[in-house]
């Protein structure tokens, strides 16, 4: 089922132009993992899908995203939003408590009820594979945790809302390798319920949990496939050689 | 030979600093060594704490208590009115404003700054005054209401300028951060951006004030100058500033009111070194 549909999208940064032409599907629970050089448009591709690029002052679009077969910018951008939860690539804990971090979202969503939060929270940090951490210690201020275990609590900020699709920033880049195999593992946890965008620097994790890769150079899409096929037999010659690590 | 170019500079530079240094602490002991006489004639607690101020009355009495009530009443008033507007332009100029309009309002606001105060107040004694004694019905415009409406136009932008540069300061992933979770521009602004500079507005507001009690020409034209202790902003008040800029040309060097004049004048060196300092602590906080 195609959860997202990009079609002949192309975008610019004032006069330089940041995506060529993309146009590619993201189905339904799975991980669509892009990977790419620095400069290559893959940040910029997932901002678009939550219309996060809007922001910048000298932004144009031309082209259509299709969330569940809705163009994007018929759709409010705070429902949008909700519906598209983004993990950025370093962990922004709020200077609050775990608790009152992950119900954050909730609570800006008007839902005061203690009871019905702690639910939310207890159940985002499960699907985050962080209960078991700190289920003991939600009160202190979430400074106290590690850096891969503060990733996984903004993730459970992100689940806290109640999103279907979740787009990952490389949100590894700042991980010790233990702490990049817990998220990892999470995320291969929350493919069964979310779609899974994940824009990654790093081409093993790629392999590791991509169910698709697509490849992204200079603002175009390479080539696209699964998984398995980009890493043994890539169509394109310049897909191979980024990942043999030739260049990037 | 260049060398020694090199050394004459060094220490040119060096005496302008210590210049500065030096002409600041020069100000300070001649106030301190002025003011202090004063206390040979008054107690420190009668002259803070005394309800009167007849200078050249016989004997005189100096009690300053209406002059900082009327500084204080003037001040709050000046930062009631100039706060929540302050910070709104700010927030407006930093996160709202298209940014043609944005630039239009930073302008416009700088000109505000650079507006003399005595022309402010002149402005305020022929349209304010006048306005104020006909809305409230009250015998004459000259009040502390005035006073404070004119002032407040002189700490917003101080203000603006200020608390603008505390919004810009806050990283843009917050900001993003907020927003991908699905909060509403006002959301984001209230519940991340504002908390996240607070420290900078509050130095922004402190410093405002620190602007608006150092004031004189403006409030000495509109606000009455009456050293009467204060029981409504409708009343005339007079300030401590204004208290020494009036009487300053008219007391006897040597008096006793010259060195309560002189008193006075610690008095506001300390609340203004106070509220810089503390202004200063906002500013410099680090964010844990």
């Amino acid at each position: 089922m195609v959860k997202i549909s990009v079609k002949n999208l192309n975008i610019w940064f004032d006069s330089t132009q940041a995506l060529k032409d993309v146009s590619l599907d993201i189905y339904a629970n799975e991980i669509l993992s892009i990977i790419g050089p620095a400069n290559s448009g893959k940040t910029t591709f997932l901002r678009t899908l939550n219309r996060l690029n809007e922001l910048e002052r000298q932004f144009r679009m031309e082209g259509a995203v299709d969330y569940d077969g809705v163009d994007i910018h018929s759709l409010d951008t705070q429902i949008l939003r909700k519906k598209t939860g983004m993990v950025f690539a370093l962990p922004l804990p709020l200077p609050l408590s775990i608790f009152d971090n992950v119900a954050y979202g909730s609570r800006m969503h008007g839902i005061k009820d203690k009871k019905i939060l702690l639910e939310i929270v207890e159940k985002a940090l499960k699907e985050a594979y962080l209960w078991d951490e700190v289920k003991d210690r939600l009160s202190t201020s979430a400074f106290k945790l590690s850096g891969g275990q503060q990733q996984r609590l903004c993730i459970a900020r992100t689940l806290a809302v109640g999103p279907e699709v979740i787009l990952f920033d490389e949100p590894c880049s700042g991980l010790d390798p233990i702490s990049t195999a817990k998220v990892e593992q999470a995320m291969i946890l929350l493919k069964e319920t979310y779609t899974i965008v994940l824009v990654t620097n790093n081409v093993k994790q790629a392999a590791r949990v991509g169910t698709r890769t697509a490849f992204f150079l200079s603002g175009e899409m390479v080539e696209i496939d699964k998984t398995e096929r980009i890493f043994t037999a890539p169509a394109d010659d310049r897909t191979n050689d980024y990942i043999e690590g030739k260049f990037g | 030979m260049r060398k020694f170019k090199e050394f004459i500079i060094e220490k040119l530079i060096l005496l302008c600093g210590l210049a500065s240094i030096f002409f600041v602490a020069l100000i300070f002991l001649f106030l301190l060594k002025e003011g202090i006489a004063l206390f040979k004639y008054v107690g420190i607690g009668e002259f803070l704490f005394g309800k009167k101020w007849y200078p050249i009355s016989e004997p005189p009495q100096l009690g300053i208590l209406p002059l900082i009530l009327g500084s204080i009443m003037v001040t709050l008033g000046a930062a009631v009115i100039s706060i929540p507007i302050g910070i709104a332009c700010a927030v407006y100029i930093a996160e709202v404003a298209p940014s043609k309009f944005k630039e239009a309002l930073k302008a416009g606001i700088e000109l505000l700054a650079a507006i003399p105060s005595v022309v402010l107040g002149f402005i305020g004694m022929v349209t304010l005054v006048p306005w104020i004694k006909q809305v409230f019905n009250i015998p004459t415009g000259l009040t502390a209401l005035s006073g404070s409406i004119m002032l407040a136009f002189m700490a917003m932008p101080t203000i603006v300028s200020i608390a603008e540069d505390a919004f810009y300061s806050v990283p843009k992933t917050y900001k993003e951060g907020a927003l991908a979770l699905g909060a509403t521009h006002w959301q984001t602004i209230y519940k991340v951006l504002i908390p996240a500079s607070s420290s900078g507005i509050l130095a922004a507001v402190m410093l405002g004030i620190g602007r608006v009690i150092g004031e004189t020409m403006a409030v000495m034209m509109i606000t009455g100058n009456a050293a009467v202790i204060p029981k409504t902003l409708m009343q005339p008040v007079r300030t401590l500033t204004a208290t020494i800029a009036a009487e300053m040309g008219e007391a006897v060097v040597g008096s006793e009111h010259y060195f309560a004049l002189f008193a006075v004048g610690i008095v506001l060196f300390v609340i203004s070194f106070f509220i810089n300092v503390v202004a200063d602590l906002f500013l410099h906080q680090k964010k844990v």
